[in-house]
């Protein structure tokens, strides 16, 4: 295996960890903010003092800390300075590159100790994670060779060289690796089944239609290290006898499009695609498909369709894709991260993965943290650990002395989990059994700030949105359960309407013809289960305990017309009226209607309502 | 062979077979919308859902296959619950106007509401509100009423191939639709009404005539004359209690007359002059070499799915125009003259199988008299209709005969009706004609089974290479395989809906099975009655129809000659596929 790898002739490692070089964070959310601008600074600054050729400037893929972007790494010490700016650009250079000084002021600090945090290693957010599937992502560029130098491709030279497809598909089986989009079905019993399929071609497809809102995994793999999702779609390929694959990327990725092209042409280029892929006979390539945005495109049978060329509508299963898929042909459906954890299952071995993770999910899972946490951004952990220990430990727990209210996992088709739940393990059956799911790993952080029923709405009102419109079940239930929740959201909703929810909630659950339908009222029912108090307060009480549903706030703040120049805060005798970013909002728990606010605002800005008016309306 | 336990019964079926087909060999009717065996089976309308044990969710019935030892129950208060759940879902975003609706008592969600007994809607919300498509002379299409089983664009994909319905939009208010929700006249639609026959609500239904048909009845000034289409006879009859293809000719006869029709001819009469022309005209291109093959023109769809699918042959249409057309310039001409009533008086009713033909008689061309040849159609639907609002029970009438001379027909025109009738029609004079010689067996049996789809006749010294496409789609392969060489025609019938005109887009529909075999089947069997009818005639070969002869000689001249050109002759035109503007501006 070996000797092939030499043989192949890649320059490898164009940087080594040892020499001299400059990282940058090239994530969307760093590009959103700069990234490119300082990046051009910094290498202006580098030409400027001669050192363009001793210093490489590279661009890496998303490293994780999100709210700390632009985010710059030194190496070889592995300084990490956040926040910079195209100005940061000639200190950096004149005084840490040439001046061999430590930037003070550019580096993160602790939020409680006020301790400066120079690498990674001194920074919780990274220390408690275990980073297999990232393990190249912000930390090597996005290259061929850059991969190949931290160990790429080496996986499938040995799988050619040494394995028959068959013990491929025993590591991933031994292994225990279990898809990562939503489902969590054993990926190696996939294989398996397709291998055995009969068809005189087969298909493998990397499912990259992320469609919940707030997720960005398998976006940031994608971008971040393209070629291990390549990698171990051949090695997919190789083990089910598949000759064609087929990346199926939704049009709003485009980095992660043009990464993977371009990751797509070095592969081929270095003969890792192509005909008689390192001269051992296989043959395998690579096409991609780009989606056109419909979040049902994730569900197998949608994608299958959508890959074919047609409207992008779910199909009765069985027969099941690995069965019969693209064009009748059996086929494979893996998630980008559950294929970005093959190269290192194959090349370190089944039993290696096996012994990550709790007893049924084995390996680490990558979740993209949203909402209310110091650190939002891109994790990976081992299953099984705490929500608690994401949320506090790693994400820095919940800013502004907030109270934690409720995680939502599993975007519009996970559920809510509330305070009780903290120590719950993350794994697929944990999560299950109250009512959630880990789906491709979107996690969102709500505090107390959050209208639990607000938010059931809001995933009801995606699901409504983003159902296909085939099954009647989904069809009209998604839409007849919101105008439910509307109805309670605006204060109109009566008791009868919680068994209205629920017995919906059960029939499209049921009844529904594909997985988006069947696990569409996840939302609503989590909260209804763990959150029930709160519907209560909107129906009975006519009141929105977080101050969110306008129609149930009795004094609010109109967003579009309020300047935030504060004078609310200062007349406001109670202290009610709270800042939060750039808006100012109202806390009904604290407002007594004195209507002080209303008088004094300028702009007008703040309307208010008699609980009288309310309760007829 | 496969076991399995449906409700605690066992039972034994074909491995493949689906749960919902098992349960039926149990005497089990699993209810079903979407659903139409062998053309739809998009498991999206969810009424047919069952538990299978040992399974999570339930399951559509419809595409589930069986399983050696699966345990399913069709009926536990769960699965009875969520049914009704269901339809009241769809009945939720439904137009509750089910007396002022077309489908009143024949709707398959009206007969699904009754038969889980919904009295209430325990949910309610929004509905659907889309435009209705009335542009088109031929169908109506009400989205209100659309349950989006698509069995509609099932059948215009797999049959007709004219692809015209499609999901549009999604979630909530997607909607099966010709592209953009347009309006069908901008669409591919070759306007058969095949999606009407088999849409299970009032979503799609023929334009109303019978309005204008029953003002004209009522008009002292006008003399209003009947054409009544081949199939007609063979399938009014089952919605008065018949069996299916009875014939009821004379009953229909005299049912026509109570209604006040002055004079009820025969479109027959129209098919045998159509076997005349067309066997001319084929004779002209056998000693002309072509162009070859020769389509029959009778189906007005057809004809236009070739000019706008296939606009490169045109000129292989024969350019003869369809009985309907060729009774209208004849009772506006030859009769008008006979009775000697001015023809600008004279009403012209054709009563037919379709749905098409609305349009048809509204194209430009088709005014050959001076004045447009036919004034309504209608559809065996609307004619029905009709004879309800009359009081008029076909079973209590007796049996009378047409008005001469355009009443007398041979057997050949008779069996226009059915698919392969116009090949067979063409073909009893073009043999005589060809070979000089007396057919001594008049049934080509060889076009008639319905696995026929080409045969070689020999007529003199001819070969003949004919064929019969079964469809629009059947016609579509039959002429991407002409186009690339690889099939060589003389003649060719085709017509665009199942079954030919018995199973027409204006017949009655048949909604008692949810198995499209079945429902082609039914459509054939209407057939029968056709058959039985030319048996019994005296004269079955069109050039020996007595009338017709006549009229050749005292009237037209030749088949072919200059009277007969300018009365029954058209050319066709390319047409584009979508039309820019509506293929015809219609008349208030």
């Amino acid at each position: 295996m070996n000797k092939i790898m030499e043989d192949l002739d890649v320059t490898v490692a164009k940087i080594k960890p040892e020499e001299r070089h400059i990282l940058l964070c090239g994530g969307v959310p760093c590009l959103s903010v700069g990234c490119q601008k300082v990046k051009e600074a910094i290498s202006r600054e580098l030409s400027e003092h001669n050192l363009a050729e001793k210093v490489q400037v590279l661009e890496a893929g998303c490293i994780g800390n999100c709210k700390l972007g632009p985010t710059v790494i030194v190496y070889p010490e592995g300084i990490i300075y956040r926040r910079i700016s195209e100005e940061n650009a000639r200190e950096i250079i004149e005084e840490h590159i040439i001046g061999g000084k430590l930037l003070e002021h550019l580096l993160h600090k602790d939020e409680k100790t006020e301790q400066a945090q120079h690498r990674r290693e001194d920074m919780p957010f990274y220390s408690k994670q275990k980073r297999l599937v990232l393990r190249n992502c912000g930390v090597i560029s996005t290259d061929i060779d850059s991969y190949m130098s931290n160990q790429g491709y080496a996986a499938l030279a040995k799988a050619l060289t040494e394995l028959k497809p068959e013990n491929v598909i025993e590591e991933v089986i031994r292994s225990g690796l279990r898809g990562r989009g939503g489902g969590g079905f054993p990926t190696g019993r996939k294989w398996q089944a397709a291998k055995d399929a009969e068809g005189s071609k087969k298909y493998i497809i990397c499912n990259g239609d992320e469609g919940d809102p707030g997720a960005f995994m398998d976006r940031s793999i994608m971008e971040g290290d393209p070629h291990s999702v390549l990698e171990g779609l051949i090695l997919a390929g190789y083990a089910v006898g598949a000759e064609q694959g087929f990346i199926y990327v939704r049009a709003e990725y485009p980095l992660a499009v043009r990464r993977l092209e371009a990751a797509i042409a070095e592969a081929r280029k270095a003969c890792f695609l192509g005909k008689n892929i390192l001269k051992k006979g296989f043959n395998f390539d690579v096409e991609i498909r780009v989606g056109a945005g419909a979040f049902v495109c994730g569900e197998e049978t949608a994608l299958i369709s959508s890959v074919e060329g047609t409207r992008g509508d779910p199909n009765p299963r069985p027969p099941f894709p690995v069965h019969k898929g693209v064009w009748g042909y059996p086929t494979v459906i893996n998630n980008v991260e559950t294929l970005a954890n093959i190269p290192p299952i194959v090349l370190n071995g089944g039993d290696w993965f096996n012994a990550i993770g709790t007893e049924n999910s084995k390996g680490t899972k990558v979740f993209a943290l949203a909402g209310k946490v110091r650190h939002a951004g891109l994790i990976e952990v081992s299953m099984g650990t705490t929500l608690r220990e994401v949320i506090f430990d790693i994400a820095g727990g919940v800013p502004n002395d907030k109270e934690f209210k409720a995680a939502q996992t599993g975007g519009p088709s996970g559920g809510c989990l509330s305070a009780e739940h903290l120590d719950l393990p993350l794994d697929y059956e944990s999560l299950r059994a109250v009512g959630s799911i880990i789906g491709s790993g979107g996690l969102i952080v709500m505090d107390e700030d959050t209208c639990m029923v607000d938010v059931a709405r809001y995933f009801s009102g995606f699901n409504r949105e983003e159902s296909c419109g085939k099954c009647t079940s989904c069809r009209i239930g998604t839409k007849r359960m919101l105008e439910v929740l509307e109805k309670i959201t605006s204060g109109n909703g009566d008791e009868e309407d919680l068994e209205k929810l629920e017995s919906l909630a059960k029939l499209i659950i049921s009844s529904s013809l594909c997985g988006l339908g069947r696990s569409a009222p996840n939302p609503v029912l989590s909260t209804l289960k763990h959150f029930r108090e709160e519907y209560m307060a909107h129906i009975k009480e006519k009141r929105c305990p977080a101050g969110v549903c306008p129609e149930l706030t009795r004094h609010f703040i109109l967003e579009d017309k309020c300047r935030s120049c504060g004078l609310c805060t200062k007349v406001c005798a109670e202290g009610a009226i709270i800042k939060e970013g750039k808006n100012y909002r109202i806390n009904p728990d604290k407002c007594v209607d004195c209507t002080r606010c209303v008088q004094e605002c300028p702009f007008k800005a703040i309307k208010g309502r008699k609980r009288k008016e309310l309760a007829r309306a | 062979m496969i076991n399995l336990t449906i409700d605690n019964q066992q039972v034994q079926v074909e491995e493949g077979a689906s749960v919902l087909e098992a349960a039926r060999e149990l005497g089990i009717d699993i209810p079903s919308l979407c659903y139409l065996k062998d053309l739809n089976a998009p498991a999206s309308c969810r009424v047919c859902i069952v538990q299978v044990e040992g399974r999570p969710t339930m399951d559509a019935s419809c595409v589930l296959p069986v399983e050696e030892g699966m345990v399913v129950y069709t009926n536990t208060p769960g699965v009875l619950a969520a049914r009704k759940q269901i339809i009241e879902l769809l009945l939720s975003d439904h137009p509750f106007e089910c007396l002022t609706c077309e489908r009143n008592l024949n709707c398959e969600l009206q007969r699904l509401a009754k038969r889980y007994g919904i009295r209430d809607l325990h949910i309610e919300g929004e509905r659907n509100h889309f435009l209705v498509d009335d542009l088109s002379p031929s169908v109506v299409r009400e989205p209100d009423k659309c349950i989006r089983c698509r069995r509609c664009a099932a059948v215009c994909e797999s049959f007709i191939s004219a692809n015209v319905y499609r999901m549009v939009d999604r979630s909530f208010q997607s909607i099966v639709a010709p592209a953009y929700n347009g309006s069908l006249m901008e669409s591919s639609c070759i306007l058969c009404g095949q999606c009407i026959t088999v849409c299970p609500t009032g979503a799609l239904r023929e334009k109303d005539s019978t309005a204008r048909v029953w003002e004209a009845l009522a008009n002292p000034d006008l003399h209003v004359v009947v054409q009544t289409a081949p199939s007609i006879r063979s399938t009014i009859s089952e919605e008065f209690g018949y069996p299916v293809g009875t014939p009821v000719e004379g009953q229909m006869v005299a049912a026509l007359r109570r209604l006040g029709f002055d004079r009820v001819f025969d479109d027959c009469f129209g098919a045998d002059i159509c076997v005349m022309e067309e066997a001319t005209e084929f004779i002209e291109r056998l000693k002309n070499g072509g162009p070859f093959p020769q389509f029959t023109s009778c189906c007005p769809s057809w004809v236009l799915f070739c000019e706008k699918f296939y606009p490169q042959m045109v000129n292989n249409l024969s350019e003869v125009k369809s009985p309907q057309q060729i009774f209208g310039a004849l009772a506006k001409t030859y009769y008008a003259q006979l009775a000697g009533i001015d023809p600008a008086k004279i009403f012209v009713v054709s009563i037919m199988p379709c749905v098409s033909k609305k349009y048809e008689l509204l194209r430009p061309e088709m005014k050959a008299s001076g004045f447009q040849d036919v004034d309504a159609e209608l559809s065996t639907r609307e004619f029905v209709q009709m004879l309800h609002q009359a009081g008029l029970d076909i079973k209590k009438l007796p049996e009378e005969e047409f008005d001469s001379p355009m009443g007398s027909a041979s057997g050949a025109g008779i069996i226009f009706g059915s698919i392969g009738g116009v090949l067979e029609a063409a073909l009893r004079t073009a043999y005589e004609w060809l070979s000089g010689e007396q057919l001594k067996r008049i049934e080509f049996d060889e076009v008639r089974s319905q696995e026929f789809k080409e045969a070689v006749i020999h007529a003199g010294e001819h070969e003949l290479r004919v064929a019969v496409a079964r469809g629009t789609g059947a016609a579509k392969m039959l002429l991407d395989q002409v186009l690339e060489g690889k099939k060589e025609y003389h003649l060719v019938e085709v017509m665009a809906c199942p079954g030919g005109c018995v199973g027409g887009g204006g017949q009655p529909i048949y909604t008692e099975t949810n198995d499209w075999n079945e429902q082609i089947n039914h459509r054939v069997k209407r057939a029968q009655g056709i058959y039985e009818l030319d048996r019994n005639k005296e004269c079955r070969k069109s050039h020996e129809n007595p009338v017709i002869v006549k009229l050749y000689e005292e009237y037209l001249g030749r088949p072919g000659g200059p009277r007969a050109h300018k009365l029954f002759h058209t050319r066709h035109v390319s047409r584009k596929l979508y039309a820019e503007k509506p293929l015809l501006v219609q008349k208030k």
